[in-house]
C-alpha cells in the first residue's frame, strides 16, 4: 500500500498545492495589513479579478483538451467594444452583443483548428491579431463610452445581495464549469480528448464536436469578460486585454492543469486566478505601508517568478509520479 | 572467464516501494543473454539502472572489470553500452545517416563530412542486408527498417554490450531472421547482447543463457539448452502453469449460425489494402494473418470506420456501407482493440473505471449527466469477471501492467455488448499468464455468440484460437483456411506463395 499512498500524496500536492499557497498568502495579508480582509478590499479584488477568472475558465477547458487559446485578450477587448456600442439599447443587448462577438471568434478558432487542421497556437495567434484589429476599427481607435442611462454599468459596478455582480457571474460560471467537467459526458470527453485523442475517437466519442465546443466556450467567456470590462470602467476598451491570455494560461497552470492536456481542475484554476490576483493586491498594501515603494511593474516580475516556481515543482512531481509506476 | 557485466545485489525503491530487491545479472563476453520476466518483474528497472537512467539504491555494477555508475544513458553509451528500445527513439524528420551518426558526427576541417557519414551509414546497414537511400528522411521508411536503423546506430557506437528491449515486436518473421543474423554477427565479433523478449521461441533460437526475474529478484540463471520451455515459464510465473502450454488442441465447435455477421468484399484503401474479402459468422473466431505490411491492421481500421474505404463493401447489421466514423460502427455493435495500446487504447491519466466506461458513456449519461452509480456497478462486475488486478477502480490505468491494461480495454467493449469484436494484436507485450487468460476469455465469449476478428503476428496464437483464417498478402486476401486446413504450415505457405497451401512441395 505504501506505493499507492506515495502516489496519492504526490498527486494531492499537485492538486491542492495551489490552495495551500492561497491560504498562506491570505494569512500573510491578514496578519500584516489592517484592512486586508475588510469587505472593501475583498469585494474590490473579487470585482476586478472576475474578468480574469472568466477568461481563465475558458482557457482551462481548452488546455485540458491539449490546446491553447491566445486570442482571449483581444476577444475580451472586442467584446467590450461591441457591448459598449450596444449599451444604449439596454443591458441585454450589450450583454448578448459582447457574448456574440466572443462566440464568433471562438467559432472561427474552432473552424480553423479543426477543419483546416492548423495548430491551435498559430490559429489563435492569427485571430488574436484579427480580433484586436476589429476592436480598433469598431471603436475608431479610441475607447467607447457606455450608456449610463440603460443600467448597463450595473453588470460591472452593481451589487446583488451585497456581493459584486461580476463576482456572482464568475461564481456561477465556475460552479457550472466544475459540474460540467466532472459530471457530464461532455466534461469527461474533454478530459479524454486531452489524455489521448486517437483512443477517444476510436471509442466513438465526438472528439471534433468537443474540441469545437471548448474553443467556442473560451471565446464566449472572453466576450463575457469584455462585457464586464466595459461595464466596470464605463467604456469599451479596444486596447485592453493585452497579456490577458498569458495571465489566464498562468492561472490555469498554477492551478495544476497540465499544458500537455488530460489533467486539470476548474476549482484549482479559480484558486490560481485568486493567487495571482492577490499578489497584485498585496503589492498595493505593501506600497501603502510605506516601507518600500514598488511600482506596479513589479507585479509582473513576481507573477512570472511564481509561475516558474510552480511549473518547476510540477515538473518534479510529474517526474516522480512517473517513477512510481516505472 | 571474466565477466563483461556483473550487477550484484541491486536494490531500487521508488518512493519507498521496492522495485528491485538484491537483483543480479551477469553477462559473459560475446554471449547473447536473455532477460525475461513478467511485466513488473523488474527487467526494465534493471536495464535503466545499468544505463544510468535511474540511480541504484544499493549494490554494485562491474563493467569490463571496473566498477561503474553511469549518470546518464549517454555516459553509458560512451563506455560501450548501447540500448535499443521497443519504441524507436530516433528523429523521424532527419535522414537515415543523421540518425545513425547523431552525436558522433565526422568532421573535416571543422565541417561535417557528409560523404564519409553517408558511406558509414550505408556500410552499417549493408551488414543487415538493407540497401536504402540513407539521405532520405527516416520517417519515409517502414517501422522494421527504422528498427534496423536504430540497431545500426547502436552498433556504430562501437558497443561492447547491446541491450535490445523487445526488438522483434514490430518485425515480421523474415526481418526477425535478419535481426538474428545480426545478433550472431555481433556475437562473433565479441559483442555481448542482452535480449529482452516475451517470445519464448526467439529466446531459444538466439540466446545462450537466460536470467529470469520475478518480483524484483533474480530467480533463475541457466543455459538456455538446459531449461525447458515449461521450466522457463514456471520460473517466470512462480507457479505451475502447465495448463497454459498444454491447453491446446481442443477444436472449436463449429459456428452455430451459417449466416454471416460481417461481410467484407473487395475492400481497398491506399497502397496497403488493395482487394480484401472475408466474412465472419456469429460465435466464430476468424483470424486475419499476413506478414507485417500485408494490410491486416489497415483492413481492420477501415471495417471499424477509423479510416475511409476507397472501394469495396462492408456489410454489418444495418450497415451496408463502410462506416465513416468509429461511432457509427460502434452503434451497429462493433468493438475494436487497437494494436497500439499506449497511443490508441488507454488514456493514461484516467482511472481504470473511466477507461473502462468511456465508450459506454453516451449511454450512461442522462441529459448529459453521467450515471456514476451505474458506471461503478459495471466496472466492479468487469473487474471481477475478467480478473483485472488493480488496487481499485479509481487507480490510474498507467499504473497497471500491460496485461491488465489490455483486460480493461477488452472490458471497455464487452460492457457495450458488441456483436463483433476486432482484436488487433491482443496479446502484444503481455506476459504468458495474462496472454492465456485473455485468449481463453475470447474463446468463452465466442462460445456465447460473439464474432471475433483476430489479428496477431504470432502465428501460433492465431492458429490456436481461430476456426477460420484468411491470409493477406500485399493487401490482397489470398487464401481462406477452414477447419482441418488450419495449421501454421498452411498459413505460412499462403503468406509466402499467395494461394491455397501447397501439397507435395510443389511450387506454383
Amino acid at each position: 500500500m505504501g506505493r499507492l499512498d506515495t502516489a496519492r500524496l504526490v498527486r494531492a500536492i499537485g492538486r491542492y498545492g495551489v490552495l495551500l499557497a492561497l491560504v498562506v498568502l491570505i494569512l500573510f495579508g491578514w496578519l500584516r495589513y489592517e484592512n486586508f480582509l475588510g469587505s472593501y478590499n475583498v469585494l474590490s479584488v473579487l470585482r476586478y479579478n472576475s474578468m480574469f477568472a472568466l477568461v481563465a475558465l475558458g482557457m482551462c477547458f481548452v488546455i485540458i483538451t491539449g490546446g491553447i487559446d491566445l486570442s482571449v485578450g483581444s476577444t475580451a477587448a472586442l467584446g467590450s467594444v461591441v457591448a459598449a456600442l450596444l449599451s444604449p439599447y439596454g443591458v441585454l443587448p450589450g450583454l448578448l452583443g459582447g457574448l456574440a462577438a466572443g462566440f464568433a471568434v471562438g467559432a472561427i478558432n474552432a473552424f480553423v483548428i479543426i477543419r483546416l487542421n492548423i495548430l491551435p497556437f498559430i490559429a489563435t495567434l492569427a485571430t488574436m491579431l484579427a480580433a484586436s484589429g476589429c476592436a480598433l476599427l469598431l471603436a475608431n481607435n479610441q475607447s467607447v463610452s457606455v450608456s449610463y442611462e440603460s443600467g448597463f454599468t450595473e453588470l460591472g459596478q452593481g451589487d446583488f445581495l451585497g456581493f459584486p455582480i461580476p463576482a456572482w457571474i464568475g461564481l456561477v460560471a465556475y460552479l457550472a464549469g466544475s459540474l460540467v467537467l466532472n459530471l457530464t459526458a461532455f466534461g469527461r470527453t474533454v478530459l479524454a480528448v486531452g489524455g489521448n485523442e486517437d483512443a477517444t475517437r476510436l471509442m466513438g466519442l465526438p472528439t471534433t464536436r468537443v474540441k469545437a465546443a471548448v474553443y467556442i466556450l473560451s471565446g464566449a467567456l472572453a466576450g463575457l469578460a469584455g462585457v464586464i470590462l466595459a461595464a466596470q470602467f464605463g467604456a469599451g476598451q479596444p486596447i485592453e486585454g493585452v497579456g490577458w491570455e498569458l495571465f489566464a494560461i498562468a492561472s490555469v497552470v498554477v492551478g495544476g492543469t497540465l499544458l500537455t492536456g488530460g489533467v486539470g481542475s476548474v476549482g484549482s484554476t479559480l484558486a490560481g486566478v485568486l493567487l495571482l490576483g492577490l499578489i497584485f493586491n498585496i503589492l498595493n498594501f505593501e506600497n501603502g505601508l510605506g516601507w518600500i515603494s514598488l511600482s506596479a511593474y513589479w507585479q509582473s516580475v513576481i507573477r512570472g517568478a511564481l509561475l516558474l516556481v510552480v511549473v518547476a515543482i510540477q515538473a518534479r512531481l510529474v517526474a516522480r509520479s512517473d517513477d512510481v509506476h516505472a | 572467464m571474466t565477466l563483461l557485466l556483473s550487477m550484484r545485489e541491486i536494490d531500487k525503491r521508488f518512493a519507498g516501494v521496492p522495485a528491485l530487491a538484491s537483483a543480479s545479472l551477469e553477462v559473459e563476453p560475446g554471449e547473447v543473454h536473455a532477460l525475461i520476466g513478467q511485466n513488473g518483474a523488474g527487467k526494465s528497472t534493471m536495464i535503466k539502472i545499468l544505463t544510468g537512467y535511474y540511480a541504484k539504491d544499493a549494490g554494485e555494477i562491474l563493467f569490463d572489470g571496473t566498477p561503474v555508475e553511469f549518470s546518464s544513458p549517454q555516459e553509458a553509451q560512451r563506455s560501450g553500452i548501447s540500448t535499443i528500445y521497443q519504441e524507436i527513439n530516433l528523429v523521424p524528420y532527419r535522414s537515415v545517416t543523421e540518425n545513425i551518426c547523431l552525436g558522433r558526427e565526422r568532421r573535416r576541417f571543422g565541417l561535417l563530412d557528409w560523404s564519409a557519414m553517408h558511406a558509414e551509414a550505408q556500410a552499417l546497414l549493408s551488414r543487415f542486408n538493407i540497401h536504402i537511400d540513407v539521405r532520405r528522411s527516416l520517417m519515409t521508411y517502414p517501422t522494421a527498417i527504422q528498427q534496423m536503423v536504430a540497431i545500426a546506430r547502436a552498433i556504430g557506437f562501437e558497443a561492447k554490450l547491446v541491450i535490445m528491449d523487445e526488438p522483434t515486436s514490430s518485425l515480421d518473421e523474415k526481418e526477425v531472421e535478419v535481426l538474428f543474423d545480426v545478433i550472431r554477427q555481433l556475437k562473433a565479433a565479441g559483442v555481448s547482447v542482452i535480449f529482452v523478449s516475451h517470445k519464448l521461441d526467439e529466446l531459444y533460437a538466439v540466446c545462450d543463457r537466460v536470467t529470469v526475474m520475478r518480483d524484483g529478484r533474480t530467480v533463475r540463471v541457466a543455459r538456455m539448452s538446459e531449461l525447458s520451455k515449461l521450466d522457463l515459464v514456471t520460473a517466470m510465473l512462480g507457479r505451475e502453469l502447465s495448463r497454459v502450454l498444454h491447453d491446446e488442441g481442443a477444436h472449436h465447435a463449429q459456428a452455430a449460425s451459417r449466416e454471416a455477421l460481417l461481410t467484407v468484399e473487395h475492400l481497398a484503401v491506399g497502397r496497403r489494402v488493395r482487394d480484401v474479402s472475408f466474412d465472419i459468422r456469429p460465435g466464430e473466431i476468424v483470424g486475419l494473418a499476413g506478414l507485417l505490411g500485408s494490410g491486416r491492421t489497415e483492413t481492420a481500421r477501415v471495417v471499424f470506420g477509423a479510416d475511409r474505404a476507397e472501394a469495396g463493401r462492408v456489410a454489418f447489421g444495418d450497415i451496408a456501407e463502410p462506416a465513416a466514423e468509429p461511432a457509427e460502427a460502434i452503434r451497429a455493435g462493433m468493438g475494436f482493440c487497437s494494436e497500439d495500446r499506449k497511443f490508441e487504447g488507454i488514456i493514461p491519466d484516467m482511472s481504470v473505471r473511466e477507461n473502462l466506461t468511456l465508450a459506454l458513456m453516451p449511454q450512461l449519461a442522462r441529459r448529459g449527466v453521467v450515471d456514476e452509480a451505474r458506471s461503478r456497478e459495471i466496472v466492479d462486475r468487469f473487474i471481477q469477471r475478467l480478473g483485472i488486478r488493480c488496487a481499485g477502480p479509481e487507480q490510474p490505468i498507467r499504473e497497471l501492467s500491460g496485461g491488465n491494461q489490455q483486460k480493461v480495454l477488452l472490458a471497455r467493449w464487452l460492457c457495450m455488448n458488441p456483436r463483433l469484436l476486432i482484436l488487433d494484436e491482443p496479446t502484444r507485450g503481455i506476459d504468458v499468464g495474462a496472454k492465456a487468460e485473455i485468449l481463453s476469455l475470447v474463446r468463452e465469449l465466442a462460445g456465447q455468440g460473439l464474432g471475433v476478428l483476430m489479428i496477431s503476428s504470432e502465428l501460433e496464437e492465431v492458429v490456436e484460437a481461430a476456426s477460420r483464417i484468411f491470409v493477406l498478402r500485399d493487401g490482397r486476401s489470398v487464401a481462406e483456411l477452414d477447419g482441418d486446413e488450419v495449421s501454421e504450415e498452411a498459413v505460412m505457405a499462403a503468406m509466402a506463395h499467395g494461394h491455397e497451401p501447397v501439397q507435395e512441395g510443389a511450387d506454383g
